[in-house]
């Protein structure tokens, strides 16, 4: 009940919030690497359109971190038109629609992969962003993107199960949980087929990758076999209803568990030994941009190692900077799931990869079926 | 008088040509634009086969009518009585209560939904409250019932309006005059109030149906992903795994045969010709 009554309040106060105070400040706080360079566009009325997750930059909304886009505006003179959006699939029907007038966009690994193939995204120029020197060597050169040609490294995570430590005793695990009937009707899954299927290929033994048909069908079937163990299939209410104690398990991403983690005590988080799916979100340009100068400034500005520490601690996702993972505290380095060891990395995780329209179009005709059977 | 009347139309067309504009601009033409993709591949080409694949749905087309149609009828059982009483409230009560009525419309339409979730969960007010006098805990949350129950919160303001206004024009003389002539209370509701309210009950009937049938908020939320409606399934098409706005557009133009096919019968029992048109 408190629950509910906080929940109301908070959504009558968020009101009050957006309309507040928002203004830029007159300069910059913030320490910047090459202040002369930001200078390039200063009084030229310049604006950008910055297409983002929901809830994935700093916004000043915590005390003692920064608002990131005010910054970027004190420090360039740019003005900062931001949106967000909560899919990889929203971001690409948008853009895909027409009309979209985006300057920077933060898809993941996969999505950038299908956006280079069919020609959506501008190559970079390297001498605008100095800053990338600050990228970890394991997220050079991607599967996804050749030597980051078009794409610069933003946040990376894995996916890995929450559970309810009240509910679960089970000490060691591993996917195979969800679908075990002790837990019938307190797992929620993931709501979207990609993530979904992943979990059943890791159980049947078989690429994060395939487009393969039959593999495709027997992980559909996997699924099928869990569906009555499953309370829900469901994304972001995850933070809800394992927050209410509604569920006892739930496949869901790291950096979202350690924020969920800060706020209930009784969660915890875990990395299955069997493997799972790594993933990066990357700053891009779409190649309709027609201020890509300012948008590989914005890119730049997002690599500043204050501003990049920000928006590390704000969102809870590892970073792939090097400059703030040196600054990071000893707790989070080792808290087991953040920063899993280079060998669990190299040889458990897999990145998504762009898969075939045919093999897209099977997964979600599959997925269909089996999220409307009975 | 000849000369008069052309005025008058002239004048009529005039005074219409913004919402005709606005009308072409954002409804015709979107229409057209569905229309057009959905008989078309994404090379352009004309096809059928959009239209032909929607058939291997028919179960999820059969659960959004079934469940619209559900909710649809508890809005009509809860609204009617409503709607009656307020037209026999004292004038100045009139609009404060029609202010209540429409109060729930005033939050977000999925904050509104959003707040169920926690009424229906588990650990819910609902099932705690249940808790205290020995029941449950109930599985509330996550089935067709909730999702029924989410679309009859929703939309039961869109019944109970187009029922009173309908009402509120009923001459009482009418009814006096049944009931001089030996009607009593319950004879005067059904054979009286009742056939002269009709154009307010298929008004309100469709705006209820129609948002009911295309919903899919509700269903994600309170179904818990497993209730696909006709709604999830067009916005898979768009933001699912695949980008397929072909499908998506066929879906949406079959969707809309069956709303046009159930509202013309409906419309059959509405000979009167004094319709409310929405």
């Amino acid at each position: 009940m408190k629950k509910t009554i906080i929940f109301l309040t908070c959504a009558i106060t968020a009101v009050s919030l957006f309309s507040g105070c928002n203004s830029a400040p007159e300069t910059s706080s913030i320490t910047l690497s090459d202040p002369e360079y930001y200078q390039k566009f200063k009084d030229q009325d310049m604006s950008i359109n910055v297409y983002n997750w929901g809830e994935y930059i700093a916004d000043g909304s915590e005390d003692g971190i920064i608002d990131v886009n005010a910054e970027f505006e004190a420090a360039t003179g740019i003005k900062v038109n931001y949106t967000t959006y909560a899919t990889n699939e929203e971001l690409y029907a948008k853009m895909k629609g027409g009309g979209a007038d985006y300057d920077i966009i933060i898809p993941s690994d996969y999505m950038i992969a299908r956006m280079i193939k069919e020609d959506m995204l501008m190559p970079l120029d390297y001498d605008l962003i100095p800053n990338s020197k600050y990228v970890m060597d394991t997220f050079q050169n991607p599967i996804y993107d050749e030597n980051n040609a078009h794409s610069v490294p933003y946040t990376w995570g894995t996916v890995g199960i929450i559970y309810n430590k009240n509910l679960v005793d089970e000490t060691n695990i591993d996917w195979d949980i969800l679908w075990d009937e002790k837990y019938a009707d307190q797992i929620l899954m993931f709501d979207n087929p990609r993530d979904a299927f992943a979990i059943a290929e890791i159980i049947l033994g078989y690429s994060l990758n395939t487009e393969d048909p039959d593999e495709l069908r027997a992980a559909a079937e996997k699924l099928k076999e869990q569906k009555s163990l499953v309370q829900a299939y469901v994304m972001d209410e995850i933070f809800d209803k394992m927050g209410a104690e509604e569920a006892a398990l739930a496949p869901y991403y790291a950096g979202d568990a350690v924020t969920l983690m800060a706020d209930y005590d009784f969660l915890g988080f875990a990395v299955p030994e069997s493997g799972t799916n790594r993933f990066v979100d990357a700053m891009c340009i779409p190649k309709t941009s027609q201020k890509a100068e300012a948008a590989h400034m914005y890119i730049n500005f997002l690599m500043e190692p204050e501003v990049a520490l920000a928006n590390c601690e704000y969102i809870g996702y590892s970073t792939p900077h090097t400059a703030v993972y040196e600054q990071l505290d000893d707790e989070v380095k080792n808290d087991g799931f953040s920063y899993p060891s280079d060998e669990y990395l190299e040889e458990k995780t897999t990145l998504f990869v762009n898969l075939s329209d045919e093999a897209n179009q099977l997964m979600q005709d599959l997925w269909t079926e089996m999220k409307s059977s009975n | 008088m000849n000369q008069n009347k052309k005025g008058n139309g002239m004048l009529s067309y005039l005074t219409a040509s913004p919402y005709i504009l606005w009308m072409i601009i954002f409804i015709i033409v979107p229409l057209a634009m569905v229309a057009y993709f959905a008989f078309t591949d994404s090379n352009g080409q004309f096809t059928f086969e959009y239209i032909k694949s929607v058939g291997q749905y028919t179960n999820i087309f059969i659960r959004s009518i079934w469940l619209a149609a559900i909710a649809t009828i508890i809005c009509f059982l809860l609204a009617y009585p409503v709607a009656y009483i307020l037209t026999r409230l004292d004038k100045n009560i009139h609009s404060t209560m029609i202010m209540l009525v429409t109060l729930p419309i005033w939050m977000n339409f999925l904050l509104r939904t959003y707040a169920w979730m926690t009424l229906l969960g588990n650990n819910g007010i609902i099932n705690s409250i249940l808790g205290f006098i020995g029941l449950g805990p109930y599985k509330l949350l996550n089935t067709q019932g909730a999702v029924v129950l989410g679309m009859v919160y929703n939309y039961l303001p869109y019944m109970i309006l187009p029922l009173y206004t309908v009402m509120i024009k009923i001459d009482k003389s009418i009814l006096e005059a049944a009931q001089d002539l030996g009607c009593n209370g319950a004879q005067v509701i059904f054979r009286v109030v009742l056939p002269l309210s009709v154009p307010g009950i298929t008004s309100g009937i469709t705006m209820v149906f129609v948002p009911a049938i295309s919903t899919f908020i509700i269903s994600r939320m309170l179904g818990g992903g497993s209730n696909l409606l006709i709604g999830d399934l067009i916005e898979m098409q768009f933001l699912g795994n695949s980008y397929n706005p072909n499908l998506g557009a066929a879906i949406s133009l079959i969707l809309m045969v069956i709303v046009l096919i159930i509202m013309t019968v409906m419309n059959q029992f509405d000979g009167d010709d004094d319709k409310v048109l929405i």
